[in-house]
């Protein structure tokens, strides 16, 4: 059913406004990062600017941003490969063989208040001398990806038929056999869909990662907090670093868009 | 999530004769299915379920300062304290109660307006899905910093915006009253496109004939709405309310980014877990901490519980 007559007009006015609403606020940001701050206070600028790149070069150099952007890199890399390690074949045994209650155990990490974990950890790697270290915030970070792997796993493990499983060990290969070289290469875009959230949600978590890491392992997200003193705030290098932590995100997101959305989406429609 | 699956069937008549039946072979193929399934769950437990039980049992300590001085068990004298706490205590659980409910009304409701606009074919589709996609993925504490500039009261574009339509300029979050309804804005901002995404889904899934059969019948564009497309998609909706109202419960980081410890001087942003977060690390209160959390903990379960059984009735 095509759309007619003036829908088509309203719809086309309503689209461009919800776009606009979407996109211009990151704009202004982008566009303020690449403002000096006395231009950031003149409203008379608001569009009219000479662009400079001194915001980058500060945050980039100065506020050490070259280091944050790899302390993100690995433990949101880290803590994808371990979860999909863990959660793929958790995923495929709880699909097929039904386990739900299991599958309950491992989905509360989705529900349960982060800090009412971050406490306890907290009292055990302090007292273990961890707190700071990579170690102790890439498990932490797992507890975001594992639950969110099992999660588009197991949707994805429910459709797919048992049949060619079956098919492969009437050929004489064993179940395990039958999962690694059927099952495994068969469910690519789902542990690619997986995988790439993954990577997100823990490139963009916050709160583990502001009690978990010390000087050293800093991430983007607690940089960036840390970016705003008690004093004037520089608004220039904040924008710039705000723009730093969510340029690549956006950009890796777009390019493997479909999986984001497949994702995203997971078990919406099947109830 | 609970779709039927069909388990593998044992298939009794094959023996493998492959090289890989060695005894251990055998033996990790008979239980393939804790094998596989247990790494994760022990995982799980032991950074999950532990942690929880300790919650517990702090919550009924005193414990309080550093992380290895000494408590005591105190009863349930934290949660007597606690629940008779209307300073801090009830002020949270109302905003974040408020906080949930306002946006996931105008997220579900914008998220459906602008589904249904992108639900047929149109050209330049790509780019609105584009669009749609990047608040989505951004940084949550970016996306507040993003919004704290916009929403300076002197310099931020949107007093600028208000002063082309002669409107006064506003305090956003920097006032009492409207910090908060300013924070619900940067969440229906970044979160909408979720719904959006969740009800494109639930959408496209809805075949076309009921829709025809109605137009046939002579149904208006509403009356085919409200009678054909929302029952057909209500249990894509209650999904949608479902992760988002769990999210909704738990927001953090844009309210830390934009206020600050505490929720802000008056602690006009501080929801149940800004202010758990803040008893636990910003004044290391751990044994209150503890009790706020095993509270917020039973709410969100609570709620959890009501919309999943409100939405078992209706899959019914």
């Amino acid at each position: 059913m095509k759309p007619r007559g003036p829908y088509r007009i309203f719809r086309a006015v309503a689209l461009v406004l919800v776009v606009l609403a979407l996109v211009a606020p990151l704009v202004w940001m982008v566009a303020a990062s690449l403002k000096t701050n006395v231009d950031i206070y003149d409203t008379e600028k608001t569009f009219s600017f000479t662009p400079t790149l001194d915001n980058y070069a500060n945050v980039l150099q100065q506020a050490n941003y070259v280091k944050f952007i790899g302390n993100s890199l690995w433990v949101a890399l880290a803590a994808t490969v371990l979860s999909l390690l863990l959660g793929v074949p958790a995923a495929y045994s709880m699909s097929r063989f039904n386990m739900k209650k299991s599958a309950l155990v491992v989905l509360m990490a989705r529900v349960i208040p982060g800090v009412s974990l971050l406490v306890p950890w907290y009292y055990v790697f302090s007292n273990l001398q961890m707190v700071g270290g990579f170690t102790v915030l890439i498990l932490s970070h797992m507890f975001v990806s594992l639950p969110l792997i099992v999660y588009i796993m197991m949707g994805y493990f429910d459709g797919l038929p048992a049949e060619l499983e079956e098919a492969a060990l009437v050929d004489g290969l064993t179940h395990i056999g039958a999962f690694r070289r059927i099952t495994l290469p068969l469910s690519v875009p789902g542990v690619a869909t997986a995988g790439i959230l993954s990577f997100i949600f823990s490139w963009n978590n916050f709160m583990f990662a502001l009690v978990l890491s010390g000087a050293d392992t800093k991430t983007l997200p607690v940089a960036i907090f840390d970016f705003v003193g008690y004093a004037s705030i520089d608004w220039g290098g904040l924008m710039a670093a705000a723009t730093v932590v969510t340029l690549p995100i956006m950009v890796i997101a777009l390019f493997v868009q479909k999986y984001v959305v497949s994702g995203l989406t997971a078990g919406a429609t099947k109830g | 999530m609970s779709a039927v699956t069909t388990p593998v069937k044992k298939s009794p008549g094959v023996r493998s004769t492959h090289s890989e039946s060695s005894a251990l072979s055998r033996w990790a193929n008979n239980h393939r299915k804790w094998l596989f399934a247990a790494p994760a769950m022990v995982f799980v437990a032991v950074l999950i379920v532990f942690p929880v039980a300790w919650t517990g049992y702090l919550s009924l300590t005193d414990a309080e300062g550093s992380v290895r001085a000494e408590s005591s068990f105190i009863g349930f004298q934290n949660y007597l304290d606690v629940l008779g706490d209307t300073d801090r205590f009830w002020p949270a659980v109302w905003r974040t109660a408020l906080f949930t409910g306002v946006v996931l009304f105008f997220e579900v409701v914008l998220g459906m307006a602008i589904a249904l606009l992108l639900w047929r074919p149109f050209r330049g589709e790509k780019w609105v899905r584009v669009a749609i996609l990047l608040p989505l993925v951004a940084t949550p504490v970016a996306v507040g910093m993003m919004w704290r500039l916009i929403f300076d009261p002197n310099i931020g574009a949107a007093n600028q915006l208000l002063g082309w339509f002669g409107i006064s300029p506003q305090p956003w979050l920097a006032g009492q009253g409207s910090a908060l309804p300013t924070t619900m804005f940067i969440d229906i901002w970044q979160w909408t496109p979720m719904v959006v995404l969740i009800l494109l889904a639930g959408l496209t899934a809805i075949s076309d004939e009921p829709q025809e059969a109605a137009l046939i019948d002579g149904a208006s564009t509403w009356q085919r709405f409200r009678h054909v497309t929302l029952p057909l998609l209500m249990p894509t909706v209650i999904v949608a309310i479902l992760l988002r109202g769990i999210d909704a419960l738990k927001t953090f980081d844009i309210l830390y980014a934009t206020k600050g410890r505490g929720g802000g001087s008056f602690h006009e942003v501080e929801t149940l877990n800004v202010y758990a977060y803040g008893l636990s690390f910003d004044y290391n209160d751990y044994g209150v901490s503890s009790t706020v959390l095993i509270i917020f903990f039973l709410i969100i379960i609570g709620v959890m519980w009501a919309l999943t059984y409100r939405k078992k009735g209706m899959d019914r």
